[in-house]
């Protein structure tokens, strides 16, 4: 990887981190509203990932958003803005944290409801596989997903009509409350899609060069025609489910165990940087997205109305 | 002009679509054989198994499919082999279809139609029987249309795929093979406009699918005794033409409302709360429903042929609301 590369990762991994943080912040002081899932742990995944994509690669989402429309381009300020509910959000104010949209730069959507993003992708990758392009369609999910069957129902049509489309799961470990272990008896997601054939491999989800170099190879391949592939990334979520949760479910992770698996912190050592410069230029990137943010109003009521249908 | 059944209108509408746009493809199971009924007979062989696409048995996938490719710029249509079996696609017709312009700000649109159909008398038992249209009027963002004769399925089915929401198509199996006069290709028919079926002055009936040839049967037999009905189809229950049932009920001044779906909860009673509200000086009486009773489509035979409503149902509820009461 070249240096300037991995400076842009390293950036691109900040500007989640601190976004999300103060989210997390803006939330507890009552100004962000609503069922907020952060991803602050993850970033290594939204990045590595949307880094290789272009604009009209297809992204879909779920409940914890916000890292991946960063990650895909989305402008910090308008995000925030969707988070505060405000008229200059991607979606006018109208989707919130968990229904992010930005269609300018391929994030085609993201969806509350656990599974229900997957088979959306198919249908991305089916147009542009009907479409002759060469764009994919990349789906994220959590590890909770895996045991809907609508995740069967999609992995057996994305195999049988050889899609485009990259399924990543982010496997925290957790999903919502609940370990893995108390949900299924199959550990590794990668192994559930083993009868499918699929492409598929296990990566630690927290190095970023790890995700990066898995990715960029089923990338070329569903570019190529080969269809898709699966990527399990094994990372941690150092917030809660939910901002608020009290997660006494969980042991919080000592200091020094967390300093040893912080992405940001991991790239930082391989690049044989000190991070202060990049948290400083993503803390003033925030800072103007919420400042952008706090003086978009929120949307005239008859928006409700209005865009009920097309 | 020529002879022919509300299915073969169906196919021949979807065929015509699919040579108009090459962006409007099919999806379901069985498809590719024509399905059960035989409304995609023909297609894979003009059209290509890409356009014309068998999938497994997995109604929520499909849907789910279907959404995604119509916010990626395709212009799907979904068979659902039974409304019954639309349960297991309703996260992706509810949460993710009927919001994504919504709740994208109106950056996405959907423009997909689910075709299914509904209604019982085949004695299919209680889980391929039902008639769940209230069910999807009740969420905005999704388009109903329950099409009641040939010419409709035709011209409504139409509409639904020109149209960049979400529509459901919900078609009767017992209509399908009825055979009317209609042209090769009817014209479309705009989704949110109600027809007078047949005109009369006494009593205004609103009837749904399967129950506008039995009011039409009610009328034939109350005509003989001197009472004269509106028929009147809306056709799509979601956009509701609530002016054309207006303006028939301020000529009659009595109204029934009838449909198959079991009439608690069923769509007879908000077209019944918005007549009373816009209506409620002109009429002479309260408005009276026709639906079947609260309980699973029974499988027994003569057991199902008591619970369906039809045009006896329709005509005493006339005679009720002239307050002749046979």
């Amino acid at each position: 990887m070249q240096t300037e590369e991995g400076f842009e990762l390293l950036r691109s991994m900040w500007r989640i981190r601190v976004f999300e943080e103060r989210v997390g912040a803006l939330t507890r002081a009552n100004e962000i509203h609503g069922l907020i899932h952060l991803s602050v742990g993850q970033e290594a995944v939204a990045v590595g990932v949307c880094g290789a994509l272009r604009d009209d690669d297809a992204v879909y989402s779920n409940h914890r958003a916000h890292g991946h429309a960063l990650a895909k381009g989305a402008p910090p300020a308008k995000v925030m803005a969707e988070l505060m509910g405000r008229e200059g959000g991607l979606c006018r104010g109208l989707g919130g944290s968990m229904h992010l949209v930005d269609v300018e730069h391929g994030l085609l959507g993201a969806t509350g409801v656990v599974g229900g993003n997957v088979p959306l992708a198919l249908g991305s990758a089916l147009a542009a596989q009907l479409g002759g392009s060469d764009a994919v369609a990349v789906v994220f999910f959590g590890d909770g997903a895996v045991q809907g069957g609508i995740f069967v129902e999609s992995v057996n049509l994305a195999t049988l009509w050889r899609l485009p489309v990259l399924l990543v799961c982010e496997n925290n470990g957790f999903a919502e409350f609940t370990p893995r272990s108390a949900h299924t008896t199959v550990e590794r997601v990668s192994d559930v899609v083993a009868p499918y054939g699929i492409a598929r491999e296990t990566v630690d989800g927290n190095d970023i060069i790890a995700v990066r170099g898995a990715f960029t190879a089923f990338l070329a391949a569903a570019r190529a025609g080969e269809g898709p592939a699966l990527l399990e990334c094994l990372t941690h979520r150092l917030r809660g489910h939910y901002e608020g949760d009290p997660q006494r479910y969980r042991e919080a992770l000592a200091e020094e165990e967390w300093q040893q698996i912080d992405p940001i912190l991991r790239l930082q050592r391989t690049l044989e940087v000190e991070g202060e410069e990049f948290e400083a230029e993503a803390r003033a990137e925030v800072d103007a997205a919420e400042r952008l943010a706090r003086e978009s109003p929120f949307p005239p009521a008859s928006l409700t109305a209005e865009l009920v249908y097309a | 002009m020529n002879e022919t059944t509300y299915l073969e209108a169906t196919r021949r509408a979807l065929a015509a679509a699919m040579r108009a746009d090459p962006r409007v493809l099919v999806l379901g199971e069985d498809v590719a054989e024509g399905g059960p009924w035989g409304a995609t007979a023909g297609l894979v062989e003009e059209f290509g198994p890409e356009r014309v696409r068998n999938t497994p048995i997995s109604e929520a996938a499909i849907a789910g499919i279907a959404v995604g490719a119509a916010q990626s710029g395709l212009r799907p249509v979904v068979e659902i082999m039974f409304v019954d079996f639309v349960t297991l696609a309703l996260d992706q017709l509810v949460n993710q279809a009927a919001k994504s312009h919504f709740m994208s700000g109106g950056q996405l649109t959907c423009p997909l139609v689910l075709r299914t159909q509904g209604g019982a008398g085949q004695r299919g038992g209680a889980q391929h029987s039902q008639s769940l249209e209230a069910w999807l009027t009740h969420v905005p963002g999704l388009k109903v249309a329950m099409p009641s004769s040939a010419a409709d399925a035709s011209g409504l089915f139409a509409s639904a795929i020109l149209d960049d929401n979400p529509v459901v198509v919900v078609e009767n199996k017992t209509l399908y093979f009825r055979r009317e006069r209609v042209p090769d290709l009817p014209p479309p028919v705009p989704l949110g406009r109600a027809c007078v079926v047949r005109p009369g002055r006494d009593a205004t009936v609103v009837a749904l699918s399967r129950l506008v040839p039995e009011a039409l049967a009610a009328a034939d037999a109350l005509a003989a005794d001197g009472i004269e009905i509106e028929v009147v189809d809306p056709r799509t229950l979601v956009p509701l033409d609530l002016d054309t049932i207006a303006a028939s009920v301020k000529r009659t001044h009595r109204l029934v409302v009838a449909h198959e779906a079991v009439e608690h909860g069923g769509v007879g009673a908000e077209i019944a709360a918005q007549v009373q509200h816009t209506c409620f000086d002109d009429l002479d009486a309260p408005v009276e429903r026709v639906g079947a009773p609260f309980a699973p489509v029974p499988f027994s035979p003569p057991l199902e042929d008591a619970y369906l409503p039809g045009r006896a149902e329709v005509a005493a509820a006339v005679r009720t609301v002239l307050g002749r009461a046979a």
